[in-house]
């Protein structure tokens, strides 16, 4: 079965992406598997000086899922086009990159930066991260805001797609997934992690030195994916559905609702090699329920009456 | 790619070590040698998640390589929490995946007086060190811990080196085995030996003050909690020497003392 996906211009020889931050720089993975069998990588988030990110401890482990507080922890932009981007096979493989910034104006010249790099496939533009203080999630429940940082970036990214990473965080997931499509934004990803929190009885205390964290893992898969399904319902532009995705069978869910793609994030860390096996045996979960290609299947969800 | 670095192997043998209540118990898992080409070195650890594990529990574990021959490889842990617990209730034919050998290791100088220091768990990687050492009457092991001793595999250790223990039953205990570090950290500065070391943080940080205030050079073993253990989540950062947060998985866990900070 072909599957390969047109993403707002963007080649992807099948729809399977690894989430950012769940995948380091791509290379940390490289001897789990073959890194070109995936359809792109999305890397650590990037931002344009280095962050030393959160005080540790930053990851919990809860019922099916995790909570973590990372805040960004990266070696900057620099530092990334100079010594990680020229070890991956950028040529075969689209790397994505993922942005954070605290203001619009800041995102744009994080995009401009990285606007003509061709190792460069496009930018997923982080508008949601619960875990800094300045920017992050504020963004992400401001449609307004949303819109802002969306004409930044576009504005500046050359000719690379614009993603923008919506947050679960708000009350009308439809209103955010519209105001990046009027910010001119190609496409958008969802979801970032919801806003969670782990205590210990014991010691009487939160489990994270920031308190509170983003929760992923398969506890979040049914909200991540009825945003999905609402967020494609909202726009015209393509969507990203990310959010719990363990198995083929998951990514063939949110495909059915109507996702272009999906990301694979924090099941790499049930097993390194989670996201290249979801990618092989994806072909044989559609086959396998009489799908008659992947354009046919996504979406085909059939609603009551 | 190497598929070997990531695959499911059968468990050999469960195996509690010692005879004491559960809260104390060692654990001694055997696991089929997941062929590694490459073979693996003494410090480096792997990430263990039963197959059989639901999605209720969602990280692997990282545990030391405790030993490795061509057929077997053994990990031994306590029972602390989820994880362990449900990872003590495998039998003889459960299927692991596993991922490794990760991250940094200990050096094996010839011809040096080395002073192996674990603390509890921190003893695990110790077994593999004596067995592949050259010239293991070159070592001695001091071991802090609060089970009791016999609950640790120490026999094939103390049948090669000397094996100085200190077992922590009360509060005031800890002072001694402080103490006792630091006399042992001077007498190896004084012989320009070497410190190999292993076990929680305040034990790492007991060594990393005493090497330091002698000039001693030493090895640490961090041990953190980690969701991947391949350097992707950024959860098991420690500070280094300059204040800037490293990961422990693919930077350690083997550290130079000198290299990272330990502060709380």
């Amino acid at each position: 079965m072909d599957m390969s996906v047109d993403f707002a211009g963007l080649k992807l020889k099948n729809p399977i992406l690894t989430a950012s931050g769940t995948f380091g720089f791509g290379l940390e993975f490289k001897r789990f598997g073959n890194l070109e069998s995936l359809g792109g990588i999305i890397v650590k988030g990037l931002s344009l000086k280095p962050r030393e990110g959160n005080p540790m401890p930053r990851i919990a482990e809860t019922p099916c899922g995790m909570l973590n507080a990372i805040g960004i922890q990266n070696p900057g932009v620099e530092v990334f086009l100079k010594d990680r981007l020229p070890k991956l096979p950028w040529k075969t493989l689209p790397v994505l990159v993922n942005l954070y910034a605290t203001d619009a104006t800041e995102f744009g010249e994080l995009a401009k930066v990285l606007s003509t790099e061709e190792g460069v496939a496009a930018l997923e533009v982080n508008v949601s991260c619960p875990n800094v203080k300045e920017g992050g999630i504020a963004f992400g429940q401001d449609p307004s805001q949303i819109t802002k940082v969306a004409e930044a970036v576009k504005k500046n990214a050359g000719n690379k797609p614009v993603i923008i990473k919506l947050s679960p965080n708000v009350t009308d997931i439809a209103t955010c997934a519209r105001a990046a499509e009027d910010g001119g934004a190609d496409g958008i990803s969802l979801i970032n992690t919801l806003s969670g929190m782990a205590v210990d009885i014991e010691r009487r205390a939160p489990r994270l030195t920031n308190v509170i964290g983003g929760l992923s893992g398969p506890a979040v898969k049914p909200v991540a994916l009825r945003c999905v399904f609402q967020a494609v319902n909202a726009v015209k532009i393509p969507v990203i559905g990310l959010g719990g995705i363990s198995s083929a069978e998951d990514a063939a869910e949110f495909l059915l609702v109507g996702a272009a793609a999906v990301q694979i994030g924090t099941a790499n860390f049930l097993s390194p090699d989670t996201a290249f096996k979801i990618a092989e045996e994806l072909p044989k979960v559609l086959e396998r329920v009489n799908a008659k290609s992947l354009d046919e299947f996504r979406g085909s969800l059939k609603l009551p009456k | 790619m190497s598929a070997n670095n990531c695959r499911a192997v059968k468990v050999i043998d469960v195996k509690p070590l010692g005879h004491s209540s559960p809260d104390e118990e060692i654990i001694e898992l055997k696991l089929e040698y997941p062929g590694w080409r490459s073979g693996w070195r003494v410090g480096q650890f792997v990430m263990i998640r039963p197959v059989s594990w639901p999605l209720d529990l969602i990280w692997g574990r990282p545990f030391s390589i405790c030993n490795a021959d061509d057929n077997t490889l053994t990990i031994l842990f306590q029972v602390v929490g989820r994880g362990t617990k449900r990872l003590a209730e495998l039998t003889t034919g459960d299927k692991v995946n596993i991922w490794g050998p990760l991250g940094s290791f200990f050096s094996k100088p010839k011809d040096r007086p080395i002073l192996m220091l674990a603390g509890g768990m921190g003893i695990a990687p110790f077994c593999g060190y004596v067995d592949s050492h050259d010239q293991p009457e070159n070592l001695k092991l001091f071991f802090a811990h609060r089970p009791p001793l016999e609950n640790y595999p120490l026999n094939s250790i103390s049948e090669k080196v000397e094996v100085e223990d200190l077992r922590e039953t009360k509060p005031e205990d800890i002072l001694n085995i402080i103490a006792r570090i630091d006399e042992l950290v001077k007498e190896y500065a004084d012989k320009k030996g070497l410190i190999v070391a292993c076990g929680p943080t305040p034990f790492l940080r007991t060594v990393r003050s005493a090497s330091i205030k002698y000039g001693v050079e030493a090895e640490l073993s961090l041990e953190n909690r980690m969701a991947c253990g391949v350097g992707a989540c950024l959860g098991c950062v420690t500070k280094d020497s300059t204040g800037h947060h490293t990961q422990v998985c693919t930077t350690g866990p083997v550290f130079k003392a000198t290299d990272i900070s330990l502060e709380d």
